[in-house]
């Protein structure tokens, strides 16, 4: 059976694509190296429309207004524009009520785009744009350590990587967050109120990697202008040791922080990536395994969720469980010595 | 056009959900069609694989397995039509619910009228209604036209007009969704179904054609303000969500094509077999079909004269299980629990089960609040769906859920075999049946793969039913009665094939049940007490034929609308005994 692979390695080849949510201009050439920080590409758009209803205003029928209409599709008009005028000894006038562009003109009306944003798209990572997506973004390609996680708020910074967590089983709280630690992207374990958050927010910190976060926090997380993003879950968890140990031990490196939401249709997931020196030999990372003996796996669910252990053996067939279901299941060996018998499809690959 | 099935002997059903792959084999057998077996593999739309066609292929191969027999050649592909060294198929169907909620906004003209059409429409598949336009609606066109641009629609159903009536008011309505459509990348526009006033078809071709991905007509909804006439629309809806899927998801192109065009959404599928059992097995009652799974809550209903079929993505135990929580509290979902279990370790289970739809619950807690959340998603689907059941449905109050024989049921929460008391409970707890009903599960899930077949071969489904393929849980009867607990409420004589006896005494508040196995035959004759009502009148008995099955005849004594304890401890141990009435620990 295919296992799905959740990435919590120290050393790899990473690609990622960084994309416009909506059609602009690429800035970054091919083979440009990049900062996190650099701006790949941008793109305008329109928050509102307005529609002119130039027929009604004129009283006049559509075809006639639209012969009296005097924008075109593109024209960028600035408010108080004139648009059209009727006819008679004291005509109408249509003017623009705000600055936009004229999208669409016909059957009488005129529908323009405006409260213009711009949305500048940065590299996130550190590394060399190896593809250039026409409209829509770069494929960056850096390497080093790359920890995923399973849920994060939509954020993307950088900073330098700084330990709050004295083991995997921490809780992050407000009173070690001090003005020291601004600007720095903070290694918690678990947070559990929104007292912490707000301390966060108001240093502020340029990310939080957490082993969990409590549900209830999940609406202010997002509010937050920061990444905030968890590795193993919700409510009281502990990291997963694997990306406990690689983390701590990558204390005072620059790392990037890409709490991306996660998307299981496209694969979408947060990522924590900590770029090291290139080399030539870094391997290149399997999005599948096959379940087989000495495979290194997560539990995804209890018993003993969220800890790592390796496959011992996979079982023939089907398997009764503690909880009376049955289903293909491997023997694992946890951490801690102990082994469980566990479904199929509650482990995932980690590596 | 789909090739037919009815030459065909063997044919494959694969039913592709968001958890599970299943692929089952139907074939003749001494004459009759017969379920051979199913083999099943994780599904694969979600990344890494992103391709539901790999799944497929791996359910396939685990049904080869259990065949002996070759389906695939070697490079994977369907071999279809079946050779004359045994291996293939004759033909192939395939239901489809895996996939993301699709977005949807509804537009009708009149709020309680084609508005509340186009509500049904959209909720007879896998979609979430996420903007609604009406002529009530306040809002200047432009603010419409932003709404939808934030809505980013999958689909636009939109219903409005009788036949030959109005038609500025719904030209007025389609502007603002041509000009959104207009705006949006063509690549993500909308498909759009018009299913209203007939008459004024060419003008909003003009309006709509496009700017939509897709637009296409189905007959009037509403064909008179007195008229709902939702079949033709959710066929053609139901055609409509497959192209969707086409767009959405790689793999789904592929099986189209193995299929010869036989690819239907699965709550379909399962509609039209309810549709199809409520014409050869028409009576005074209606017919039930619900499915409990990582995609959808469907509650399917065929009654005389009226089909209704509902699908609850938001029900769906799988990445929409911690969004539960936007329509019932922890609290309503822990009163079916028969562990003490918090309200914290519920909702961190919601929410990480969420991360992992396919994950199965592996520990007794795990199963309790699966359990938990299942029937209380059932129970939503269940009162959301009554508001749609005709009025005239037989009942015997009319708050209460109808009068049905039988209620069928599937869906990966019902799936396991080995305890279907467990099931069984689950079922009269979110359903809450009155009278006299025949409980079948469906655990091979086969209802919408016979659906899917049965515009094709329409002696397949009809003689697979009979074969026994599904599980008779039992014969139900759910008295109607106020009463004190402890309190008489009827009293039961079954008589068996053989002339022998069995009694049971029912008390307000509890289950019993009398053994009739699976296959027999019996006599039932109730004595009503306290006024107790079972569908024959308030304090009257009856005797009647009984059908065996897992747990014979089942009496639920617990009362309509079931009301659980207040307190905590008193509940559990209550559940603890209904559970263990039922066969469970």
């Amino acid at each position: 059976m295919q296992a799905p692979v959740n990435h919590i390695i120290g050393f790899a080849n990473i690609v990622r694509e960084r994309l416009l949510p909506v059609k602009g201009d690429t800035l970054a050439r091919l083979n440009q190296k990049v900062s996190s920080g650099d701006i790949v590409a941008e793109a305008r758009f329109a928050r509102e429309h307005v529609l002119l209803d130039v027929s009604r205003i004129l009283r006049a029928h559509p075809k006639v207004a639209d012969k009296l209409i005097t924008c075109k599709v593109d024209d960028r008009l600035a408010a108080g524009a004139e648009i059209a005028v009727g006819q008679g000894l004291f005509p109408r006038t249509v003017v623009v009520p705000r600055d936009g562009i004229v999208v669409a003109v016909g059957g009488g009306q005129v529908l323009m785009e405006v409260g213009e944003a711009k949305i500048e798209l940065r590299a996130g990572i550190p590394g060399v744009v190896i593809n250039i997506i026409p409209n829509r973004g770069v494929a960056i390609q850096t390497t080093g350590a790359l920890i995923q996680g399973v849920w994060g708020n939509g954020r993307i910074d950088a900073g330098i990587l700084v330990n709050l967590a004295e083991g995997a089983d921490s809780t992050l709280t407000a009173a070690r967050l001090d003005v020291s630690l601004r600007g720095s992207v903070i290694l918690g374990g678990m947070v559990k109120d929104a007292e912490t958050l707000k301390a966060a927010a108001e240093l502020p910190v340029r990310g939080l990697i957490l082993s969990s976060i409590y549900p209830s926090l999940i609406p202010m997380a997002r509010e937050m202008r920061f990444p905030i993003m968890a590795l193993d879950g919700f409510g009281p968890m502990p990291m997963n040791s694997v990306a406990y140990k690689l983390l701590s031990t990558n204390i005072k490196r620059e790392v990037t922080v890409n709490a991306e939401l996660y998307d299981r249709y496209t694969g979408a997931r947060p990522e924590v990536i900590i770029p090291l020196p290139i080399s030539s030999d870094a391997p290149t990372l399997n999005a599948t395994e096959t379940f087989a003996p000495g495979l290194q796996v997560r539990m995804r669910r209890p018993p003993s969720m969220g800890m790592i252990g390796s496959i011992v053996a996979v079982k023939p067939g089907l398997t009764s469980l503690p909880s009376g279901l049955r289903a293909p299941a491997a023997e694992v060996k946890l951490e801690n010595g102990e082994s469980v018998v566990a479904p199929l499809v509650n482990l995932e690959v980690v590596g | 056009m789909p090739s037919s099935l009815v030459d065909g002997n063997s044919l494959l059903a694969l039913d592709v959900g968001a958890a599970n792959t299943r692929a089952v084999l139907f074939d003749v057998v001494e004459g009759e069609y017969r379920f051979i077996a199913s083999g099943s593999a994780p599904s694969t739309v979600e990344a890494p694989f992103k391709d539901v066609s790999e799944g497929a292929r791996n359910a396939i191969e685990n049904l080869q397995a259990v065949l002996g027999k070759t389906l695939l050649d070697g490079g994977r592909n369907l071999i279809t039509p079946s050779q004359s060294n045994g291996t293939g198929v004759d033909a192939l169907v395939v239901t489809l619910s895996a996939g993301p909620t699709i977005r949807a906004v509804i537009v009708g003209l009149l709020k309680d009228v084609s508005l509340e059409s186009a509500r049904r429409l959209a909720e007879s598949t896998y979609a979430r209604i996420v903007e609604t336009i009406s002529m009530s609606d306040p809002r200047k066109p432009e603010q419409q036209i932003d709404a939808i641009l934030r809505a980013k629609p999958d689909l636009i159903v939109i219903a409005g007009g009788t036949d030959g009536g109005a038609s500025r008011s719904i030209h007025k309505l389609l502007e603002p969704i041509g000009l959104a459509s207009f705006l949006t990348p063509e690549e993500k526009r909308p498909f759009m179904l018009f299913a209203g006033n007939e008459k004024i078809k060419d003008e909003v071709k003009e309006t709509l054609e496009k700017q939509a991905a897709v637009l296409r007509f189905s007959p009037n909804v509403r064909p008179s303000l007195e008229t709902e006439d939702l079949d033709p629309a959710q066929s053609e809806l139901a055609q409509m969500v497959v192209d969707i899927r086409k767009r959405q998801i790689q793999g789904v192109d592929l099986l189209n094509v193995w299929s010869g065009g036989h690819v239907l959404p699965t709550g379909y599928a399962t509609g039209r077999m309810v549709r199809f059992l409520a014409k050869i097995y028409a009576s005074s009652k209606g017919i039930l079909s619900v499915d409990i799974g990582a995609s959808a809550a469907i509650i399917s209903a065929g009654f005389k004269d009226k089909a209704t079929l509902n699908i609850y993505p938001q029900f769906g135990l799988g990445e929409n299980l911690a969004g539960l929580l936007n329509y019932t509290t922890l609290e309503d979902i822990l009163r079916w629990s028969a562990l003490d279990i918090s309200v914290g370790v519920l909702r961190d289970y919601l929410y990480q089960k969420s991360l992992y739809p396919s994950a199965i619950a592996a520990t007794k807690e795990d199963l309790a609040m699966a359990h938990a959340a299942a029937r209380q998603a059932l129970f939503l689907a269940m009162q959301s769906a009554k508001r749609d059941f005709p009025r005239t449905a037989a009942n015997i109050k009319p708050n209460l859920t109808p009068l049905f024989e039988p209620i069928l049921a599937g869906g990966g929460a019902l799936s396991d075999p080995s305890h279907p008391g467990q099931a069984l409970l689950l079922l009269l707890d979110s359903l809450q049946p009155v009278g006299v009903t025949t409980i079948i599960l469906d655990q091979n899930n086969l209802l919408p793969l016979l659906g899917a077949a049965a515009s094709q071969n329409n002696i397949l489904p009809v003689q697979v039913l009979e074969s026994g393929a599904f599980l008779s849980v039992g014969t139900v009867i759910s008295p109607v009665v106020d009463a004190n607990y402890g309190t008489p409420i009827l009293r039961a004589k079954l008589t068996y094939a053989n002339g022998s006896e069995a009694r049971a005494d029912l008390k307000f508040g509890s289950l019993e049940t009398l053994p009739l196995p699976s296959g027999e035959t019996g006599t039932l004759e109730i004595q009503a007490l306290r006024g107790a009502d079972i569908g024959f009148g308030a304090g009257r008995g009856s005797k009647f034929p009984v059908s065996g099955g897992a747990l014979g005849v089942v009496f639920d004594g617990r009362g309509r609308p079931l009301n659980l304890p207040a307190d905590g401890v008193r509940r559990r141990e209550l559940i603890k005994k209904w559970s263990w009435t039922l066969g469970g620990e």
